[in-house]
């Protein structure tokens, strides 16, 4: 090569510009929520008042608690580019073992212990499939779903369980808590927190947004990726069977339909929030967001004396918003760095 | 250079290794050793199986039979962390970046830096990873920010963030696989000088490159591999290209650049200040029919980007295109084929072909319409245009319902080209048709553009190899962020010329 040395000069591209735009789109995303629910909120309070009394809150935020912490669970194997879909028929059979476990007088604390352990073991099948099997997550969660619902519906035959077989400690768990403050809130916000501060700052939870980024990356960096990408399935169970227990415990009733077509709400919830399913972006918070905002819209619209009918319509219509926003965002920041790129390049 | 004779044993060795996938054998009875302070080069035409020999030092794949020996000590590495941690740095070929993640993050993903404080909780301790790719970017003398997503990022600078990756493992091997396919000079001088010092430092250095020229100013030894097989390891300077060629090719190569004297004829494709906002501005050029035009100019120039608003793939601000003298629609590929054109694209991979689909699929997917009968794919009218294209581009292949992904480069970019040649175009586009091709496929590219440019066919070639650009324009074109800088007519073309309009320095007329 003869005019080598010539060419070379500091290369500026990506320059902190880039950073503060992305992170501005980021924050403007779960703001964006937040700027929503609050307008959900204060309009349906114009219409209803009694939507924010203590009572009201109180509902609103039990309603949302559970579906926040499968959310989470979900949000972290979507990370990772995956998906899991029997997060519902999880929910289900956790909460009927959990149940039939008190029926026959256990305690409650070994309840929640066994209803997560039964939902991590299941993520151990769902994660040892999808990372070692090399089958779609879609298609392997899929058959799960289904397998799952069917050892369920087997083993719950006709039975049900009613809250009046239940101990009170564990019944009040579902309902009580200090102020208009539920447990069950407080247990979910425990483990959002708990959830997004591991994501953030941990080797683990980086190395599970480097998977979703860019999987043959990750496995050229030396990251572990079917042991992570096994461990987000088991956390994803296990918060699913945390979920069940507290379903229970909020309900008191668990048949064998228990939780069908949850698997649709969580994932709305998850892709409302922000978490793209192209895997290495988006937060629990945003996802723990997106629950929020969908439980509100159910529980707005009765409060609206809007037929309950529309409740599936219009959580569909928030996801493909959702998702528009995302690819407008996404068209918008590639041509800012197009742009830049060709300013500097 | 110095030859670096060294006394002490190899870091990191091969000693009679093999590797089959399947049936096909991409390794038999290989030896290599790697000593420190010396930079050693791999040869080979595409498919020798250096990619393997790479994935087999750097932990990706272990062998069938063999050992990998390091500091004489045999080892087994049963992934690519377990060659990360014992030194051995791999630059490949394609960026292997996160997009979704910042640059420090990618720099030291797998093996961030903990705090050790009681109260740190052993998180990642992000201050350190932002203040050490900092460091490496100062020494690198690069200004990018540790805190930018990599998304975004030019194919430069991800080249950069994988070199301040390797530098920051202080690496006693270090491998780099074709890192400079998509360099511009500058860059690729930087890379020589990171690759120098940490040589200078101690460290084993292997270097992959089609471009001889650069094998010949890095390294002190070299080793060829043709099919699989060890052919020679012995040091550089007694060497000359030509030698080289022939170890790697196994035959004598007739001329890498066959142009032949075409006539010229009558304007084909017209391009009238042409302006896309933010990419490229004013541009304006004929080519005409029998020529080869050459756009030449650094990566990011703005080159490609005119390429594809031509053919339609991005739309254009202003200006315009005629075909034949007739205006082309704005966006608009169809027509963009319709009136004759052709766009063999820079990514063969992701743009040019269906990777998972057979051969003859992918020759039949610019002629649906051709291939129909009676409304259906006529399978057999597919298998035998392709069979004919097949022979006529010498492809090596063995069987047609093949995936195209069991090809080596250069046959892949053969049926590409093969795919836009079938639909008879007046003018055809190819923008960098020998990337990471071997030197033998090499000049059959260049052959067979020869001969169509000869059949009258009008040829816009965008190519970052100046030997290549020398060697086969009738006029080579220069582009400088997003604008012609330079025309410059076969007689006055030389590396100097193109170079100097291409950074800016002084155009010469």
């Amino acid at each position: 090569m003869t005019t080598v040395a010539r060419a070379a000069r500091p290369t500026q591209i990506g320059a902190p510009g880039a950073k503060r735009l992305v992170d501005q789109v980021l924050r403007v995303r779960e703001l964006a929520l937040l700027v929503i629910l609050a307008v959900l909120v204060a309009g349906t309070e114009l219409g209803n008042h009694r939507f924010l009394s203590t009572q009201g809150v109180k509902d609103l935020l039990l309603n949302a608690a559970i579906l926040v912490i499968v959310a989470a669970g979900q949000a972290t194997v979507v990370i990772t580019r995956n998906v899991d879909l029997s997060v519902g028929s999880t929910l289900g059979i956790t909460a009927f073992a959990a149940g039939n476990y008190l029926r026959g007088g256990g305690s409650p604390a070994v309840a929640l212990l066994l209803a997560v352990a039964l939902g991590a073991g299941l993520g151990i099948l769902n994660g040892t499939l999808v990372s070692f099997g090399r089958v779609p997550s879609l298609v392997v969660t899929l058959g799960t779903l289904y397998i799952i619902r069917g050892v369920d519906s087997i083993w719950v035959g006709s039975q049900e369980i009613v809250a009046h077989d239940l101990p009170g400690g564990f019944v009040r768990l579902g309902h009580g808590g200090p102020f208009f403050l539920p447990y069950l809130a407080i247990i979910a916000l425990a483990t959002l927190v708990a959830l997004g501060f591991y994501l953030r700052s941990y080797r683990g939870g980086r190395e599970l947004y480097a998977i979703g980024s860019n999987p043959e990356a990750a496995r050229l960096a030396g990251v572990a990726v079917r042991k992570r990408i096994t461990a987000a399935y088991v956390l994803c169970g296990a918060l699913a069977g945390l979920g069940g227990a507290l379903y229970l415990a909020r309900f008191g009733n668990v048949d064998s339909g228990t939780g069908s077509g949850y698997e649709l709400t969580v994932v709305s919830a998850v892709v409302v929030g922000g978490v793209a399913f192209t895997g290495g972006s988006g937060s629990v918070y945003g996802a723990a967001l997106g629950a929020l905002l969908l439980t509100t819209i159910n529980s707005a619209l009765p409060s609206l004396g809007v037929s309950s009918s529309w409740e599936g319509a219009i959580d569909g219509f928030l996801l493909l918003a959702a998702i528009a926003v995302d690819r407008l965002v996404a068209l918008r920041v590639a041509r800012v760095l197009r742009r830049r790129n060709a300013r500097h390049g | 250079m110095s030859q670096a004779v060294e006394p002490a044993g190899a870091v990191l060795a091969l000693h009679g290794v093999s590797k089959s996938f399947g049936s096909v054998r991409a390794l038999s009875d290989v030896s290599l050793d790697l000593f420190a302070g010396e930079a050693h080069a791999l040869a080979g035409e595409n498919g020798a199986g250096k990619s393997t020999l790479i994935k087999i030092l750097a932990g990706v794949y272990r062998p069938d039979g063999g050992q990998v020996l390091l500091d004489g000590r045999p080892v087994t590495f049963a992934g690519p962390g377990d060659a990360r941690d014992a030194g051995v740095a791999v630059i490949y070929q394609e960026p292997t970046l996160f997009p979704d993640l910042s640059v420090a993050e990618n720099i030291f993903m797998g093996r961030q830096p903990r705090l050790r404080s009681l109260g740190g909780l052993g998180r990642i301790d992000r201050r350190a990873i932002h203040e050490e790719s900092a460091a490496l970017f100062a020494r690198l003398g690069v200004a990018l920010d540790p805190a930018a997503p990599a998304r975004g990022l030019s194919i430069a600078d991800q080249q950069m963030v994988e070199i301040a990756k390797a530098l920051s493992l202080r690496a006693r091997v270090l491998i780099m696989d074709e890192p400079t396919a998509a360099s511009t000079p500058g860059e690729v001088s930087r890379l020589f000088a990171v690759a120098g010092a940490l040589r200078g430092e101690g460290a084993a250095v292997l270097f992959i490159s089609h471009r001889l020229e650069e094998v010949f100013a890095l390294c002190q030894r070299v080793t060829t591999l043709r099919d699989g097989r060890l052919i020679a390891t012995e040091p550089v300077a007694g060497l000359t290209p030509d030698d080289l060629v022939r170890r790697m090719v196994g035959r004598d190569l007739d001329t890498l650049y066959p142009k032949t004297e075409a006539a010229i004829g009558a304007v084909a494709l017209q391009v009238d200040r042409l302006t896309r906002e933010g990419v490229f501005t004013d541009v304006s050029f004929e080519v005409r029919r029998g020529e080869i035009l050459a756009l030449a100019g650094l990566i990011g120039a703005g080159r490609s980007e005119v390429a594809r608003a031509v053919f339609g793939v991005d739309r254009w601000d202003a200006g315009a295109v005629r075909v034949g003298g007739k205006p082309l629609p704005p966006a608009s590929p169809t027509a963009a084929m319709a009136a004759g054109l052709a766009l063999v694209p820079e990514d063969r991979r992701a743009q040019g072909l269906v990777m998972d689909m057979s051969i003859e699929r992918n020759l039949g997917l610019t002629q649906l319409r051709a291939l129909r009968r009676g409304g259906l794919m006529s399978r057999r009218r597919e298998r035998s245009r392709a069979a004919d294209w097949a022979l006529r581009l010498r492809l090596k292949y063995a069987r047609l319902s093949d995936a195209v992904t069991m090809l080596s480069g250069g046959n892949q970019q053969k049926v590409v080209l093969a795919k836009w040649l079938a639909t008879g175009p007046a003018v055809l586009i190819v923008d960098e048709p020998t990337r990471g091709i071997d030197v033998g496929t090499k000049a059959e590219v260049h052959r067979l553009l020869s001969e169509l440019a000869g059949r009258g066919l009008a040829v816009l070639m965008i190519s970052s190899d100046l030997p290549e650009v020398i060697g086969m324009a009738d006029r080579v074109l220069v582009m400088r962020e997003g604008r012609l800088v330079a025309e410059i007519p076969r007689a006055g073309a030389s590396e100097e010329s193109i170079m100097s309009a291409a950074t800016g320095q002084v155009v010469s007329p």
